[in-house]
C-alpha cells in the first residue's frame, strides 16, 4: 500500500524521527567522547611490550639500534616526506611511521624518536628488556649487567641474561621503602616543624608591632624556637641517614646504542620487564599504576606521576563553593519570592541575575581578583596580618577567594531553581500552616521551605556541574601548577582557605599546553579530563541522591 | 410566619431592629432550635468585600451562634467561601481584598487595628477543600499547631496529639504508625488528620470550606459524624455545595446568592418552608 507523501508528513512521523535522530546524535557524541578519553587515558597505563628494532642507514647517518614502546602510528602523504627530502619509493602514495619512546632522556635528549616503517626492520621483543621508572630523567630502556653497593660492583651478568634481576627487584623495593620515610619526615614532620616556625616568627612580628613584645615573651618564643630547632635537627640527621642508606645502591644498565650508564636506585620508582609479563601481571601492574595516578604527587613537571593535589583540591574547593553559595542563593530566592513586592524593580532584579549567568566566566576570575584578592583580600591582610607583610596571607589568590568567584558564578542558577521550587510548593500547604496560628515566616521556615529543598538541590546540582569544570576565573584566583602543600592538612588551623591549590581542569591545561615534554604528556591529558568528568559525575552522583531522599521525603503533594 | 427567621436586603431594612434581632422564633413551642434563644459567637456587621473593584459580598449581615453548625450553601461563585475566609482573615493574602465593616468575634472586631491576625486564625481554625497535611510525620502535623505556640514539652504534646486524634475519630486507625508520613494516608484520613491537627491547637470556631467534597462517600460519611461529634466543643461553619450535607449536619443554614445573603435560619425550616423565593428555587434544584 502505498502511502502518499502528504499523509506522511501530516501523520507527525517525520518529526518523531527527527526527534529521535536528534537525541540518538547527541547520545552518540557524549558517548564518543567519553569512549575516546577514556581509551586515550587508561591506555597509557598498560606495561605495552618493549620493541627492540633496527633503524637502517638514512642519508649516510649511520644505522642505529632503537628500544623502546611504540607510542603511535600514522601516516603521512608521500609528497610530504619527499619535500623534505627523504627518498620514497615511487607509487607510494602514504608512509606510515612511528613514534617511539625510547625515553633515557639523559643520553639521547628526548623521549620520544619518530621513525618511518620502512626504514624500520624486523620487531624483536627480547623477554629481559628492562624497564624502569625514575624520579628523574624519564624512563630508562635497556638492558641491566650490572649492580653496584656503595660503588662496588657486587654483580655483573651479559646481554640475554637475567641472574641480576631478582636482586636488582629486592634493592629497589628497598630503597622504595626508604624513600617513602624519607618523604614521610621531609613533608609531614618538618613540614609541620616549619610551619610552626613560622607560625612563631609571624607571632613575635605581631607582638613588636602591637609593642607587646615583652622579655618574657620573647624568652617564651625563643624557648619555643630551640625545641622546634632540636627536633629538626634530630629529624635532619635521620634524614641525612636515610639518604646515604637511599643511594647505596646502583644498577649499571646498557642502552640501546650500547654505551652503559650508571643508575642510582634512589631514583628509581619502579622497574618491570614488559616482554617477559604474563597478563596476569600486566593487570596487576596497570592497577597498581592507575592507583599511582590517583594517589601520588605528580612528577618531572607533571608529566609523570599522579594527580591527586589536584583531585583534592577541586573537590575541597567545589564543596567550600556550595556551602557558600546555597545560603546566598536560597535566601535571595525567598526575599524575591516571598518578600519583596512583585512590581518593576523585582523583574528588573530577575532579569539581572538570569543575566549574571550569561556573563563569560573570566569576567567573575577579573571581578574575584580585583575585588576578592585585591581589595578584599588587602583589607583582611592590613587589618588582621600586618606581620606577614610584605607577603600577603589573602591579598593573593587562595582557595576562599576561588571558591566565592565560583560562589558568585553560580549563585543565579541557585536563586532561579529556588524561585522555581518556591513557587510550586502549593498554596493549600502555606495556607494549612497559616489558618494554624503560624506567621508568614514560621510557615516558610517549618513548611515551605524543607518542601522547595529538593528545587534547591537541583540548583546546587547544576551550580555544582558548572563550577567544577570552570578553569578560566581560577587560574586568576587561585589555581597553580603546583601546590606544595593541600589546603586541609594536619597543622591547625586545618583547613587553609588562603592556600593555593590545584585543580583538575587547570591540570589539563597546563599539562597539555605548557608541558615541556609534549608527547609524554598527551596521554595524561585525556586520562585527567576522564578523571575529571569522573569527579563532576561523582559530586553529581551525591547531589542526585540526596535530592531524590529530599523529594520522597517532601512528595509534593497532588496539587 | 412569614415574618419569622432573618432575611436579609429589603425585609431587614424594613424592620426598626436592624442585624439579626428581628428573628422572630419560628416554632416557638416545638422546643426546635431557634437562631434567637443562641449565645452569639461570630457577629458580621455589614460587611461588604472587594476584589480589587469587584464586590464579592454586598452588605452582610448575620450571627453565628455559638457551638452549633451553621451550613452555608448556595450555587458556585456566591460568595459562601470568601465570606468564610473572612472570619478568619484568609482573605488577608489575597492581593487587592478589602473589606467595610465588622466581624465581631466575642465582641472584638477582628478587622480593627492591632489585631494579632495569628493570634486570631489560633482561635479560628480552618479547614480547606483539599486534605493539606504537610509532608511531615502524623505525629508532627497535628503537633505543628502547638509547636508553633511554642509548646516542645513531649507529655503535653503527646497528650494533646492523642486528644486531637482520638477527638477526630482518627487515633485507632493510626496510633500504630504515628511517625510515618502523612502523605501516605487515604484522603479521607488526611481530611481527619487535618481536623485534628485544627482542633489541637483548641481554637473556638472551625471554619470548614467544603471538607468533604474531595473524598469519597464512606469518608464523607465519616467526616459528617465528625461534625456531629465536634458541635458540642466548637462552634462549626461550614461551607458545602451538597444541599443533602447541609441538611444532615447543620443546625442553621444560611442561603447565599451573588455575594448576598438571602436567607438564614433554622435548617429544618430553610429547607422545608423557604422564605424567600430564590431559596426555594436554589433548594428545588431550579438552578445552581
Amino acid at each position: 500500500m502505498r502511502i502518499s507523501m502528504k499523509d506522511w508528513v501530516q501523520s507527525g512521523s517525520p518529526w518523531v524521527w527527527l526527534n529521535a535522530g536528534a537525541v540518538a546524535i547527541s547520545v552518540i557524541m557524549v558517548v564518543g567522547l567519553l569512549a575516546l578519553i577514556a581509551v586515550r587515558g587508561l591506555a597509557h597505563f598498560w606495561p605495552s611490550d618493549v620493541v627492540m628494532t633496527e633503524v637502517a642507514s638514512v642519508d649516510g647517518r649511520p644505522p642505529l639500534t632503537l628500544i623502546g614502546e611504540l607510542v603511535d602510528q600514522e601516516s603521512v602523504p608521500a609528497s610530504q616526506l619527499r619535500s623534505a627530502g627523504i627518498k620514497v619509493p615511487e607509487g607510494v602514495e602514504f608512509a606510515d611511521r612511528w613514534l617511539i619512546k625510547v625515553g633515557n632522556r639523559q643520553a639521547f635528549g628526548s623521549d620520544f624518536k619518530w621513525v618511518l616503517d620502512q626504514h624500520m626492520g624486523p620487531k624483536r621483543y627480547p623477554a629481559h628488556l628492562l624497564v624502569m621508572e625514575r624520579r628523574e630523567w624519564g624512563n630508562f630502556y635497556g638492558y641491566l649487567i650490572g649492580l653496584k653497593e656503595k660503588g662496588r660492583l657486587i654483580g655483573e651478568q651479559p646481554v640475554g641474561k637475567n641472574d641480576l634481576w631478582p636482586e636488582l627487584e629486592r634493592r629497589i623495593q628497598r630503597a622504595v621503602e626508604i624513600y617513602d620515610q624519607i618523604e614521610q619526615i621531609e613533608k609531614v614532620e618538618i613540614g609541620a616543624i616549619n610551619y610552626q616556625i613560622e607560625q612563631l616568627r609571624l607571632k613575635q612580628k605581631r607582638l613588636k608591632l602591637n609593642d607587646e613584645l615583652t622579655a618574657e615573651a620573647l624568652d617564651q618564643l625563643n624557648a619555643q624556637r630551640q625545641t622546634l630547632k632540636q627536633r629538626y635537627e634530630t629529624l635532619q640527621q635521620q634524614r641525612n641517614q636515610l639518604y646515604q642508606q637511599l643511594n647505596r645502591d646502583s644498577m649499571i644498565g646498557q642502552l640501546s646504542d650500547g654505551q652503559q650508564v650508571e643508575v642510582k636506585l634512589g631514583q628509581v620508582v619502579r622497574a618491570y620487564q614488559p616482554n617477559a609479563m604474563g597478563v596476569g601481571e600486566k593487570v596487576s601492574f596497570y592497577v597498581q599504576k592507575i592507583w599511582e595516578f590517583l594517589s601520588d604527587d605528580p612528577r618531572e613537571a607533571n608529566t609523570e606521576g599522579g594527580i591527586f593535589p589536584a583531585i583534592y583540591g577541586t573537590v575541597l574547593m567545589v564543596l567550600l563553593m556550595s556551602v557558600l553559595v546555597t545560603p546566598f542563593g536560597v535566601i535571595a530566592a525567598v526575599y524575591l519570592r516571598e518578600y519583596a513586592k512583585q512590581g518593576f524593580i523585582t523583574r528588573l532584579i530577575r532579569i539581572a541575575v538570569n543575566n549574571l549567568a550569561g556573563v563569560p566566566s573570566i569576567v567573575y576570575g577579573v571581578f574575584g581578583l580585583g575585588f576578592f584578592v585585591y581589595f578584599l583580600g588587602g583589607a583582611i591582610d592590613t587589618a588582621f596580618f600586618p606581620e606577614a607583610a610584605p607577603s600577603p596571607v589573602f591579598g593573593t589568590g587562595g582557595l576562599m577567594w576561588a571558591s566565592l568567584t565560583l560562589a558568585l558564578l553560580t549563585l543565579p542558577v541557585v536563586i532561579v531553581a529556588t524561585e522555581e521550587g518556591l513557587s510550586r510548593i502549593p498554596r493549600s500547604v502555606r495556607e494549612g500552616s497559616l489558618a494554624l496560628g503560624a506567621t508568614k515566616a514560621e510557615t516558610l521556615w517549618r513548611v515551605v521551605l524543607p518542601m522547595a529543598s529538593p528545587a534547591m538541590m537541583t540548583g546546587l546540582i547544576l551550580a555544582v556541574a558548572r563550577a567544577a569544570g570552570e578553569v578560566a576565573p581560577l587560574m586568576l584566583v587561585g589555581v597553580v601548577k603546583l601546590a606544595p602543600s593541600l589546603p586541609l592538612d594536619g597543622n591547625a588551623p586545618f583547613l587553609h582557605l588562603d592556600r593555593k591549590f590545584m585543580h583538575l581542569g587547570f591540570h589539563i591545561y597546563d599539562v597539555g599546553f605548557q608541558s615541556p615534554n609534549v608527547e609524554a604528556a598527551r596521554p595524561l591529558v585525556y586520562a585527567t579530563a576522564l578523571l575529571l568528568v569522573i569527579v563532576i559525575g561523582l559530586l553529581n552522583v551525591a547531589a542526585i541522591a540526596i535530592r531524590n531522599r529530599l523529594r520522597e521525603k517532601y512528595k509534593a503533594l497532588e496539587s | 410566619m412569614m415574618d419569622s427567621d432573618f432575611h436579609t436586603q429589603s425585609r431587614a431594612s424594613q424592620n426598626p431592629r436592624s442585624h439579626g434581632i428581628n428573628m422572630n422564633h419560628l416554632d416557638r413551642d416545638s422546643g426546635v432550635l431557634n437562631l434567637n434563644d443562641e449565645r452569639t459567637c461570630i457577629d458580621v456587621r455589614h460587611m461588604n468585600l472587594f476584589y480589587g473593584d469587584k464586590q464579592a459580598l454586598f452588605d452582610v449581615t448575620m450571627k453565628i451562634p455559638q457551638q452549633r453548625v451553621t451550613a452555608f450553601i448556595g450555587p458556585s461563585g456566591c460568595g459562601k467561601s470568601t465570606l468564610l475566609r473572612s472570619f478568619n482573615r484568609m482573605n488577608d493574602l489575597v492581593d487587592g481584598c478589602r473589606i467595610q465593616g465588622e466581624v465581631n468575634l466575642d465582641d472584638q472586631n477582628i478587622y480593627a487595628k492591632g489585631v494579632d491576625v495569628a493570634e486570631l486564625r489560633r482561635r479560628v481554625g480552618m479547614v480547606f477543600q483539599k486534605p493539606n497535611p504537610f509532608p511531615k510525620s502524623i505525629y508532627e502535623n497535628v503537633a505543628y499547631g502547638l509547636r508553633i505556640q511554642g509548646i516542645s514539652k513531649k507529655r503535653l504534646l503527646d497528650e494533646t496529639v492523642e486528644w486531637a486524634l482520638r477527638s477526630a475519630a482518627l487515633w485507632d486507625e493510626v496510633k500504630d504508625r504515628l511517625n510515618e508520613s502523612a502523605l501516605g494516608m487515604s484522603g479521607g484520613q488526611q481530611q481527619r488528620l487535618v481536623i485534628a491537627r485544627s482542633i489541637a491547637v483548641r481554637p473556638e470556631v472551625l471554619l470548614l470550606d467544603e471538607p468533604a467534597s474531595a473524598l469519597d462517600p464512606i469518608s464523607t460519611l465519616k467526616i459528617e459524624e465528625l461534625i456531629h461529634e465536634l458541635k458540642s466543643q466548637f462552634t462549626i461553619v461550614i461551607v458545602t455545595h451538597n444541599m443533602q450535607q447541609a441538611a444532615r449536619v447543620s443546625d442553621y443554614t444560611a442561603f447565599m446568592y451573588m455575594g448576598k445573603l438571602i436567607e438564614f435560619g433554622n435548617t429544618d425550616r430553610l429547607f422545608t418552608n423557604p422564605l424567600e423565593k430564590q431559596t426555594e428555587d436554589y433548594i428545588t434544584g431550579r438552578y445552581g
